[in-house]
């Protein structure tokens, strides 16, 4: 008897929405597409934005912008602590949706989704240390304190690389908003859904709404608004492929955005360094006198 | 088998009740021992009580009942403010609000698509309605000017950009305002009357409007007493918009009724028609200090409430919904409203504007979004 019953359950599908300031809206175009899985299984449909879904992201990210980068920076290592704990939590969720979606075994999902709650954690920690390895004081011929210190660009758009679903995007992203920018994602378009559950994480991760936005969709239809955008700070074209690249650096170059060329990166699971972290820095340097030196005597 | 016979003329409305016209009282106050007309508080519109009430937002009233000489309606209608029971009897007599139904045909008209070359008329007849607004104990000469600066060319970089309406300031701020926008078309709108509280004696108010007026603004915005109003004391708020009215001579009367403190729906539309009888050229919702603004909704009645007095009595009156209307697709929806409700005669900066400040540069990033094909940011339009 119970066992029939538990036949008959209709299994409840999930709806994989964006999530765009903090919350999780459909597409404003109302549309969606079949994602499916390495073999071409149906998965789940996921939202298909539009240009306007970019915009609006952008506006949240601009929103929070003030909020994140003026945060501590070891307040924003707590709170991306925060996030890999949450992701610990999930774990199984993600090895069976990076299984999915990249057609590997069980065991090697696994590897991969460890593999990208270590890097996130990596990160975390980078929070309040970059400023002191990229920026510090400067020797000058003149009495006159000399200091240095990397700044977030602002709002960066960022193209989630196609290849590694989930390692990949939280490699691209980490570095990202650990500095201090805000972020608006354009999920791997074959694979988004391990994407589109990350937003779920950051929503309940003390993260700041609009600090992350993910979009899901065609990457060239979304990321083309993107690098137009006058009030997109910097792009990330680590998930365009060489002839989208051309065409999006050509379009940012409009209003002088920073662009980071996609990367040839043979294996995610390498240490990957801190020149993503760098590439989304803005270096401030302050002049500021010493005193009258010697006029008083005075030992600065 | 033959169908029953009409019950009513062909020519009336269809769902108009009570005998013919004829054998009804013209005016209420004619007929001062009558029953007060019934509360009708979800009545929908054209089933109302019989009289003068009967002809408040119908329809047909032009083609039935509809006066052809405008001074000879706007006559009749002197008559309701003769004492404060008329005055009481004409408001309460004015048919309900069916809020669900006010709030459902707002948000439909909310609805509607504007693309293109539609779009980019919209955006300039908004550009062009709004009244540029600072009004904060933390102004200064400095900004003021700017801000006239703006109001006469809101975007530097593209000069086929209309001009705002007008700038509206305090009233020591006008003489400051004034020279800012000289040369231009741009008005200077002065809050007067102790605003926003409106809390003050009645001579202080009027001196307030005198100083402003003396100071050169085109427009007056005055606050309506709101305590008066819920204290159900209409006359005491119509002899001080009356008051006003004349305090501040040429310029035009901008009657704010700060919809979010009036509780209710019936209340605006109470409030429209007092505000328009006692010589209103505007009706504005709100102040902008208070939660509840402008909404859809309150914007939709009060213009409701305009088009059926111009149908009665031939005099137009413009509307201006302030506060909380931040973005172009807000703006839209409200030039919709307008379109949909009260006609093509109010798109237009003599009859409609918006009470803004951050609008006009969400208007401005929209304009040159339409231009030049690609988002703008915050960083191309000016910082107030």
């Amino acid at each position: 008897m119970s066992d029939k019953s538990e036949q008959r359950r209709l299994s409840v599908f999930k709806t994989y929405k964006l999530y765009v300031g903090g919350k999780f809206p459909r597409s404003e175009s109302g549309r969606v597409y079949e994602v499916t899985d390495s073999k071409g299984n149906w998965l789940a449909n996921a939202p298909l934005s539009s240009r306007k879904d970019a915009r609006d992201a952008v506006v949240a990210a601009r929103k929070a912008f003030g909020g994140w980068s003026g945060a501590t920076a070891y307040n924003r290592g707590q709170i991306l602590y925060r996030v890999a704990e949450m992701l610990e939590g999930r774990r199984e969720q993600y090895v069976r949706e990076v299984a999915d979606a990249e057609g590997l075994s069980r065991l090697k999902a696994g590897a991969q989704v460890d593999a990208a709650i270590d890097r996130w954690v990596w990160y975390a920690g980078w929070t309040d240390k970059i400023a002191q390895v990229v920026g510090g004081a400067n020797p000058v011929a003149g009495p006159y304190f000399n200091l240095s210190s990397p700044e977030p660009t602002g709002v960066v758009a960022v193209l989630a690389p196609r290849e590694s679903s989930f390692l990949g995007l939280v490699s691209v992203l980490a570095p990202v908003i650990a500095t201090g920018n805000t972020a608006v994602v354009v999920a791997a378009e074959q694979a988004p859904l391990p994407a589109l559950s990350l937003g779920e994480v950051l929503a309940t991760s003390d993260l700041p709404g609009g600090v992350v936005n993910v979009l899901s969709g065609r990457t060239a239809e979304i990321a083309a608004p993107l690098a137009a955008h006058q009030d997109v700070n910097a792009i990330d074209l680590a998930g365009a492929d060489e002839v989208l690249a051309r065409e999006l650096e050509i379009a940012a170059a409009d209003n002088l955005k920073r662009v980071l060329r996609p990367q040839p990166v043979d294996d995610w699971t390498a240490a990957p360094g801190t020149d993503r972290m760098t590439a989304f820095l803005e270096t401030k340097t302050v002049w500021h006198p010493t005193g009258s030196l010697g006029a008083s005597g005075s030992s600065y | 088998m033959s169908r029953p016979a009409p019950a009513r003329p062909a020519y009336a409305p269809p769902d108009t009740p009570g005998p013919p016209r004829s054998a009804r009282d013209p005016l209420p106050s004619t007929t001062p021992s009558s029953t007060p007309p019934p509360r009708a508080t979800s009545r929908p519109e054209g089933k109302t009580p019989t009289g003068v009430y009967s002809r408040y937002a119908r329809r047909y009233a032009r083609l039935v009942t509809m006066p052809t000489n405008a001074s000879a309606a706007a006559h009749a209608l002197t008559d309701v403010a003769s004492s404060d029971s008329t005055l009481r009897r004409f408001l309460h007599g004015l048919p309900g609000v069916d809020a669900v139904g006010l709030e459902g045909r707002a948000a439909s008209l909310g609805t509607r698509s504007i693309k293109t070359t539609a779009k980019a008329y919209a955006i300039d007849l908004a550009i062009s309605m709004v009244d540029l607004t600072t009004l904060e104990g933390a102004d200064t000469p400095g900004k003021v000017r700017a801000l006239g600066a703006k109001a006469v060319a809101p975007d530097p970089t593209d000069p086929a950009t209309p001009s705002a309406a007008a700038v509206c300031v305090y009233p020591d701020m006008v003489a400051t305002a004034k020279a800012a926008v000289a040369g231009s078309a741009v008005k200077v709108a002065s809050v007067a009357t102790a605003f926003p509280a409106g809390r003050a004696p009645l001579s202080v108010k009027l001196a307030d409007v005198r100083e402003a007026v003396a100071r050169g603004a085109d427009e007056i915005d005055m606050v309506i007493d709101r305590g008066a109003f819920l204290a159900g004391h209409y006359m005491k708020v119509y002899d001080e918009i009356t008051a006003v009215r004349e305090a501040s001579g040429a310029a035009r009367l901008k009657v704010i009724f700060e919809t979010g403190e009036l509780s209710t729906y019936d209340n605006i539309r109470r409030a429209s028609w007092l505000g328009m009888l006692a010589g209103a050229d505007f009706i504005k919702t709100s102040t902008g200090k208070v939660a509840v603004n402008a909404t859809p909704a309150n914007t939709l009645l009060m213009l409701e409430a305009v088009r059926d007095f111009r149908a009665q009595t031939g005099v137009q009156v413009g509307v201006k919904p302030a506060g909380g209307i931040r973005t172009s697709k807000d703006a839209v929806k409200f030039l919709v409203l307008v379109n949909e409700t009260a006609g093509g005669d109010w798109l237009d900066n003599h009859w409609f504007r918006f009470g803004a400040s951050s609008l006009l540069n969400d208007l401005l990033m929209q304009r040159q979004k339409l231009a030049t094909g690609r988002y703008s940011g915050p960083d191309y339009v000016t910082v107030d």
